[in-house]
């Protein structure tokens, strides 16, 4: 695997930056080369978030990600509009469709609508619109296995969160349905 | 043959480089009696400041610390947190304390840090040559106030222990002089208290000694302890402003 | 030891932990944050303490009195907040205290902004503070390198008792990265019999103090230090050489800025330039002797996130022998792999 460069965006409390914690956490788990860079500041406060996540075979350079992305995650039109620029010829262009009707400009991506917040509800939560992202991500990708995410996922969420794993397990089973 | 009087161990043999008539020799000689009296001067870390007493860590005999101007009570701050079953104290005067290092005193305060300040109160500038201080007098003449402290250009003069005494962490508040012998023995006593506050464990507290300066106001030694009764204690009472309530 | 996922900031403040540095004074200022704050958390529950200062000044001042008991102790900011510690950064290294100092920096002058940024070079290497003095400077590249450095800086703050800086830009306090916390090599630390802890009656009194009256006192002190810094330099110069053995093209940068770098001399390699780097891990004292290994170099690039500061360093180790050339990017900008693989392209070009 070369390097898989991923730039995840939305906005504030879209879970963004989690999602991307989650695949740079299972990364690690894999015991491969991992970066995790947010963007920070003041376009945190209920703006626009976006982190690059590096997930690489050899020991990880720039932890930027300029026009180097393999894969872009989109939850939002402004993330779309920002990002799309960013990815290298047949990256993998992720929208999610429910909140963003505008569609690609660039045709020499692959890209995939996934109506994530709508997948979400279905499994009762819309909460895991992002995983269900990282899931459809994972399945285009195999950049890390669903069982690390979930290994990671138990880690993260702490022995009182344990009941949340097996709806994060399906919203990442779902999101992979998505784009099969 | 009975011992009537002698040096306090609490100072070192060094000699002062105070001014003739200048009363920080007493302020220090109270200090050091003190800790000795409380038992703890081998456990006591002094800060110095940054004007006249910038030496006294030549002077106190403990360990001592000596600080930037105004950051002492950042400086005892660092020390107590590190080692809370030690004695610190600061020793400042007015320019410090009152003018460059008010941040550091009210915050001190404010957090309650264990430790003492003897705040040396002479209303001017000493060290550098007489320059106005937060505190020096309406219509007092300094060297930045040739025509004497206008309340329209720099304000009153700034009463710090008025002020220290609203902030709750500031445990023991009180202003003393040391003017005459009775005025030294109540100082005496405001000292020790000052200390005991913090060995109990209570929080800040500070004394605010008022001192004479008979090189910069360029009036003799006597004649300046009488200055300093007729002119600064109208403006600035004796008295205590704060006191820990017993049993508590 | 296992690997652990962390930020930046945080693994900084565990690092510390590790070196035993119990006592932290701070001020919050972006991007540094979870740094005070990972210690306000962590430190109450091994016994140790973290004050919440009322400004950088008065937490580098409470730095310097804890470090005069002995203790470790560490402060963190960035750049406007480190402009404000220098006064107590200077009497601390005139009164020979060790303790450790991030500067997670962020592009200036004035409030600046917050963004990445190396602009704090100068005050790093320079002096901030005022008098005759120097501190040793890391600057890591990678998280476990600023772990790792972390630790270390207990150490030499120690040895030679000296304040010791460590300084990452904005994206090494805020990225993400594996990191273990390993042992340093040990060293043999002097007993601190100088320590303000009470005389407790059995010895004179120990005075910590950066005041000399006495010009012939004071040069002495001087001297003293200059001799400490240089013993420093001798023994605690720290720098990586990449792929430098055939490289035409010599890159010299630090920090973050080394990693983007690095990716530019793969870009370039598969192109077939020559071309490696020298990066400086420690900015003072400053890799001299690394610019007399670089046989095959026709031309030096220095790329820094600033309008050029360690290039004066990079003009005083090349001693004349090398063009030099600057790339940079300020302000929180941050430069791409391209910018630099074209500016090395336009420099060779002017070389051949």
């Amino acid at each position: 695997m070369a390097a898989e460069k991923v730039i995840l965006a939305g906005f504030g409390g879209q879970g963004v930056m989690s999602m991307g914690q989650l695949l740079t956490y299972a990364g690690m788990i894999e015991n491969k080369n991992v970066s995790w860079l947010p963007s920070y500041g003041p376009e945190m406060r209920g703006g626009t978030a976006n982190c690059a996540v590096i997930v690489s075979d050899t020991p990880v350079g720039s932890p930027i990600i300029t026009n180097d992305a393999t894969a872009a995650i989109v939850m939002n039109l402004p993330s779309l509009v920002k990002f799309e620029g960013n990815l290298i010829n047949g990256g993998n262009l992720l929208i999610n469709s429910s909140l963003i009707t505008q569609k690609a400009e660039r045709e020499d991506v692959k890209t995939y609508y996934i109506p994530a917040n709508e997948i979400a509800g279905e499994i009762g939560n819309s909460r895991v619109a992002n995983i269900v992202m990282l899931g459809a991500y994972l399945e285009l990708t195999k950049v890390v296995t669903v069982d690390s995410v979930i290994e990671a996922l138990k880690k993260v969420f702490g022995p009182d969160k344990q009941h949340l794993v097996p709806l994060n397990k399906e919203a990442l089973e779902r999101g992979a349905a998505a784009v099969k | 043959m009975a011992e009537i009087f002698n040096k306090t161990e609490g100072l070192t043999d060094k000699q002062f480089h105070y001014c003739p008539g200048c009363t920080h020799g007493i302020i220090h000689r109270l200090v050091g009696e003190v800790l000795v009296e409380l038992g703890v001067l081998g456990k006591t870390v002094g800060v110095a400041p940054v004007g006249c007493s910038v030496l006294a860590y030549d002077y106190f005999n403990c360990d001592m610390h000596e600080a930037a101007h105004g950051r002492a009570p950042a400086v005892a701050t660092g020390i107590k947190r590190i080692l809370p079953e030690n004695v610190v104290f600061t020793y400042q005067g007015d320019g410090d304390l009152a003018s460059i290092g008010t941040a550091e005193i009210i915050h001190a305060a404010h957090r309650g840090e264990k430790f003492t300040t003897i705040f040396v109160n002479n209303a001017i500038y000493g060290m550098t040559g007489g320059q106005m201080a937060p505190t020096t007098l309406i219509g007092q003449k300094a060297t930045t106030a040739p025509y004497g402290r206008q309340q329209a250009t720099a304000g009153m003069p700034l009463r710090m222990s008025e002020m220290l005494a609203t902030i709750d962490g500031a445990v023991f508040v009180e202003r003393v002089s040391v003017h005459n012998v009775a005025a030294i023995r109540k100082a005496k006593k405001a000292i020790k208290k000052a200390f005991e506050v913090q060995i109990e464990g209570k929080g800040f507290g500070i004394v605010e000694v008022l001192s004479t300066c008979p090189t910069n106001w360029g009036i003799s030694p006597v004649d300046s302890l009488k200055w300093l009764e007729e002119n600064m204690i109208p403006y600035y009472p004796l008295g205590n402003f704060r006191t820990p309530e017993e049993g508590k | 030891m296992a690997k652990v996922l962390m930020k930046g900031n945080e693994a900084i403040g565990a690092a510390a932990i590790k070196a035993g540095c119990k006592y932290f004074f701070g001020y919050p200022i972006t991007p540094q944050n979870e740094l005070p704050e990972f210690m306000s958390r962590e430190l109450p529950k091994i016994g140790g303490a973290f004050v919440q200062a009322e400004s950088e000044v008065a937490a580098i001042n409470m730095i310097y009195g804890g470090a005069g008991t002995g203790a470790r102790v560490m402060t963190s900011s960035s750049s406007p907040g480190i402009a404000l510690k220098q006064e107590g950064i200077s009497y601390i290294a005139g009164a020979e205290l060790p303790c450790v100092i991030v500067n997670i920096s962020r592009g200036g002058p004035g409030l600046g902004g917050i963004q990445p940024s190396q602009a704090d070079y100068f005050m790093s290497t320079r002096g901030g503070g005022n008098g005759d003095y120097r501190h040793l400077c890391y600057a890591p590249a990678t998280l476990q390198e600023a772990v790792d450095l972390t630790i270390e800086a207990f150490d030499v703050a120690d040895q030679y008792r000296t304040p010791v800086i460590v300084i990452g830009d904005g994206m090494i306090g805020q990225m993400m990265e594996p990191v273990e916390f390993n042992e340093p090599t040990k060293r043999n630390l002097p007993e601190k019999t100088w320590a303000t802890t009470g005389t407790e009656g059995k010895r004179k009194p120990n005075i910590i103090n950066s005041l000399a009256l006495d010009p012939a006192e004071l040069e002495k002190h001087n001297i003293k230090l200059d001799n400490k810094y240089k013993e420093i330099e001798a023994n605690e110069t720290r720098y990586e050489m990449y792929k430098t053995e055939d490289a035409e093209i010599v890159f010299v940068a630090y920090g973050t800025t080394s990693r983007i770098v690095k990716n530019t001399i793969e870009a370039l390699r598969a192109e077939g330039i020559k071309a490696g780097l020298i990066r400086p891990i420690t900015l003072w004292p400053f890799p001299n002797k690394a610019f007399t290994e670089i046989p095959a170099a026709k031309a030096l690039l220095t790329v820094e996130m600033s309008m050029g500061q360690m290039i004066d360093d990079v003009k005083i180790a090349n001693e004349g022998r090398l063009p030099i050339h600057f790339y940079g990017r300020s302000g929180g900008m941050i430069p791409s792999p391209e910018e630099i693989g074209n500016k090395a392209k336009e420099v060779l070009g002017g070389v051949k």
